[in-house]
């Protein structure tokens, strides 16, 4: 286990990735032919992703696009029906153990052993993976202070506001240094000052050789977040690469709404608008 | 708009069985169960009628008083068993609360209870068949009853919404109210006991409860078939008032609790400190101990196991009392082991999908097995000796001690090898995080009741050696066999677990994500 520096304020650093996404590392993320069906509903069909090391790379599509349906398989937390996933180099699904080292993930919809108190949630986080106690102890110490988190220490987890239990979620996500952040999600529900610090953490975590994954609705915010960025939709792929290529002139919300189509004209149905008959 | 809310009812109920056929084959088969009850009561209540005028009359009003005492304290024991159209959730909906009222009320005589309780009050027509003029009473008088029953029930638990200030007092009261169930085999058998003298004083109690708001509506029928009108009107009138006055009430409990929903205050557990994860060893398995310690104590569906402990040997020495034969008493140690070993039998269930933190750190399947029997180890290897050694002396039988802890602590221990395997590999359908420890999700019961027979039956199976040498030990009253039987549990026992601890954890290892799904399917 990377023991980590004493800095004073600084996220838990990536172990050291030699120069970040040079031509001979393997890709952070590397998804090839993955599908995933459940009954008569194929979720994931056939998929292709490569998220190269060092990237700050955003997960965009509809409701349903089997954005999350491929973040948990590519976590382990969901066995495909087919098809090949790698983390750095490392298949996912021969070598979890090997694999899971390197990943470190924020699942939506997933609960959270929501009795323990913040602190005792992370520690708990980070003593699964193996840590050493003391390492444990003083990383806790730094993820709670960067999440504005210090002074709901203490409190049970089950008191949390939507926000912060996203942000404690966070916490145990990067408690073991990870390569990779796999984050389904992070912004919901957070405030915009939070959400602002943790743009920070993550956008130095990438600038020290981590790479990040993000899935959001936040089209705006993916823009300008994001060097990379993916459309999902149906299950596939619809264009993938840096955010400039795939944006094309044009912002990424309305290049997003072109890909994925279903937008509707039109102002809503004539009893919507009207104020008129709104007296009773 | 009631009819709406009546059909969204049945639609959820609907709706919620479909997801599983065996569900709903449970819930048949204890729809059958429910049935036969019911018609054994109605049965019950015809034959009433032949019976003398004073036998009818205070059977019917102290079982109706019993039954609207029934519906009102039910909320109040188990919070949560029909949140199928809860208030809370049509706050946003702009719907008259009068309209909501009668909603409420309708849904609720339309729900099973309500169904039941109908269709009984209703037969009391036929238990006044004999006089005219009382049955006809007898039907206004059903429907009062009826209405007091659901509208009873509904305002406390409106009631109880506006006193409880969110999570903390639910499950305190969740678990305060648990012992008395706890020990209702003792209540009944202490009552059965007392039964020739309950039928003594059953006029009495039945003259006292005839003017109270419970049990007047039941009493006019029996008035009026006397011939004393004038207590039956008196009657008439306290059983109407109180319906008027529940329903006053009910309304305004009701607009009371939509307009301030229950909020908890967060809960500080001491800044910055770690709790058992500073005492026990810094590993994933002293982790896994740790945390489910931590929650033996913080979640109530597992202290209530916990609240089930003290009131075992209680419930022995109620029936050591009335046998008349102390020994009964000895049994507490094993029954308690047994009851713990297999009380972290649902525990991955009751993780739920919070059980992903587990799959994403890649923790070992054994450490995660070891750690949660560690957990339990640490009260329950106490708790088992100072039981054990503590009923023997009570009852001054030292010599069975060793074969009694050998039984104990063979059933502990493999009891605990069994639920590490189990657990691991099977969902059960259990209370979800933060829910009542009350609460199942209709026809739960069934599945697993019949998956814990049959690991009881596994289990009696492991330790037969122990019990076979320590029942030898008994009869003849060698100690040496109790020995023996200790020493083969401590042994034997001890392997188990090992192997159970393995295989579960093995079973995890390869099986992982599959328990994860079965999990996110539950949730």
């Amino acid at each position: 286990m990377p023991q980590s520096e004493p800095n004073e304020l600084a996220a838990p650093e990536p172990t050291p990735v030699p120069v970040a996404s040079a031509p001979e590392h393997p890709p952070a993320l590397e998804i090839h032919g993955l599908t995933k069906r459940f009954g008569q509903k194929t979720a994931v069909d056939n998929l292709d992703l490569v998220v190269p090391a060092g990237s700050f790379y955003g997960l965009v599509g509809p409701n349903g696009a089997g954005k999350t349906t491929t973040l948990s398989m590519a976590t382990g937390l969901l066995r495909p029906d087919a098809g090949e996933i790698r983390t750095h180099g490392v298949d996912v699904w021969r070598n979890l153990l090997e694999a899971k080292r390197l990943v470190g993930v924020l699942s939506d919809g997933v609960r959270l052993f929501d009795r323990l108190t913040g602190v005792q949630l992370v520690t708990y986080a980070g003593l699964l993976s193996g840590m050493d106690r003391d390492v444990v102890v003083e990383r806790t110490a730094d993820l709670l202070q960067l999440l504005d988190l210090e002074n709901a220490g203490g409190t049970l987890v089950v008191d949390y506001s939507a926000g912060m239990t996203k942000k404690i979620a966070l916490a145990c996500a990067m408690i073991h240094a990870p390569r990779l952040l796999v984050l389904d999600e992070p912004f919901e529900s957070v405030d915009p000052v939070s959400s602002a610090n943790i743009r920070d953490i993550l956008d130095g975590f990438v600038k020290s050789g981590g790479t990040v994954i993000v899935s959001s609705h936040a089209m705006d915010l993916v823009q300008r977040m994001c060097d990379h960025v993916a459309i999902i939709a149906q299950g596939r792929v619809l264009a993938a690469g840096t955010t400039d290529e795939v944006r094309a002139g044009s912002s990424l919300e309305d290049r997003f709404v072109e890909l994925v189509g279903g937008r509707r004209h039109g102002e809503g149905p004539e009893w919507l608008r009207t104020l008129s008959n709104s007296a009773s | 708009m009631v009819a709406h809310l009546v059909k969204l009812r049945f639609l959820i109920l609907w709706n919620s069985l479909k997801k599983s056929p065996w569900q709903l084959v449970a819930v048949i088969i204890g729809a059958l169960y429910g049935l036969g009850l019911l018609i054994a009561i109605i049965a019950g209540l015809i034959a009433l009628g032949f019976a003398p005028l004073d036998v009818t009359r205070s059977v019917t009003v102290v079982a109706g008083a019993a039954t609207v005492l029934g519906w009102i304290v039910l909320p109040l024991v188990a919070s949560g068993i029909d949140q199928t159209v809860e208030p809370a959730r049509l706050v946003t909906f702009p719907i008259p609360t009068n309209t909501l009222l009668l909603g409420l009320t309708v849904s609720g005589v339309l729900g099973v209870a309500g169904i039941v309780t109908s269709l009984a009050a209703f037969t009391t027509v036929a238990t006044w068949a004999h006089y005219p003029l009382a049955a006809v009473a007898a039907l206004v008088c059903a429907a009062i009853a009826v209405l007091t029953c659901v509208v009873g029930s509904r305002m406390i638990t409106a009631l109880s919404a506006n006193l409880g200030s969110g999570r903390r007092f639910r499950e305190a009261r969740g678990l305060i109210v648990f012992v008395p169930i706890i020990l209702l085999g003792p209540i009944i058998l202490a009552v059965t006991e007392a039964a020739p003298a309950i039928v003594d004083v059953l006029p009495t109690v039945a003259a006292i409860v005839q003017w109270t708001p419970i049990g007047a509506a039941w009493a006019v029928p029996g008035s009026i078939a006397a011939g004393e009108y004038g207590a039956a009107g008196v009657q008439f009138l306290i059983a109407l008032s109180t319906l008027v006055a529940f329903v006053v009430a009910w309304r305004f409990a009701l607009v009371h609790a939509l307009e301030n929903p229950a909020h908890t205050a967060a809960s500080k557990a001491g800044k910055g400190t770690l709790g058992f994860f500073g005492v026990f060893p810094g590993t994933p398995t002293g982790a896994v101990a740790a945390r489910a310690l931590t929650y033996w104590l913080r979640d109530p569906r597992y202290a209530q196991s916990l609240v089930t402990v003290p009131l075992i040997p209680i419930g022995l020495g109620f029936m050591a009392n009335i046998n008349g034969v102390q020994g009964v008493l000895n049994a507490t140690g094993p029954i308690v082991a047994l009851l713990l070993a297999l009380s972290i039998y649902t525990d991955v269930s009751y993780d739920n999908t919070a059980f992903a933190l587990h799959l994403q750190t890649g923790v070992r399947g054994a450490a995660d097995r070891l750690g949660r029997v560690i957990a339990l180890m640490v009260f329950a290897v106490p708790l088992t000796v100072v039981l054990t050694v503590g009923t023997v002396w009570f009852t001054d039988t030292w010599s069975v001690l060793p074969g009694l802890l050998g039984i104990a602590f063979g059933a502990l221990l493999s009891g605990c090898a069994m639920s590490s395997v189990i657990s691991g590999r099977f969902a059960f359908a259990v209370p979800l995080p933060g829910e009542s420890p009350f609460k199942s999700p209709p026809g739960a019961g069934v599945g697993l009741t019949l998956s814990l027979f049959a690991t009881w039956a596994g289990l009696t199976i492991l330790v037969i050696p122990e019990t076979v040498l320590a029942i030898i030990g008994f009869v003849t009253g060698n100690m040496i066999w109790g020995w023996a039987s200790l020493l083969v549990a401590l042994v034997l026992g001890g392997a188990m677990l090992v192997i159970g601890v393995r295989w579960g954890g093995a079973i995890l290892d390869r099986r992982g994500p599959e328990m994860f799904a079965l999990l996110q399917a539950k949730k």
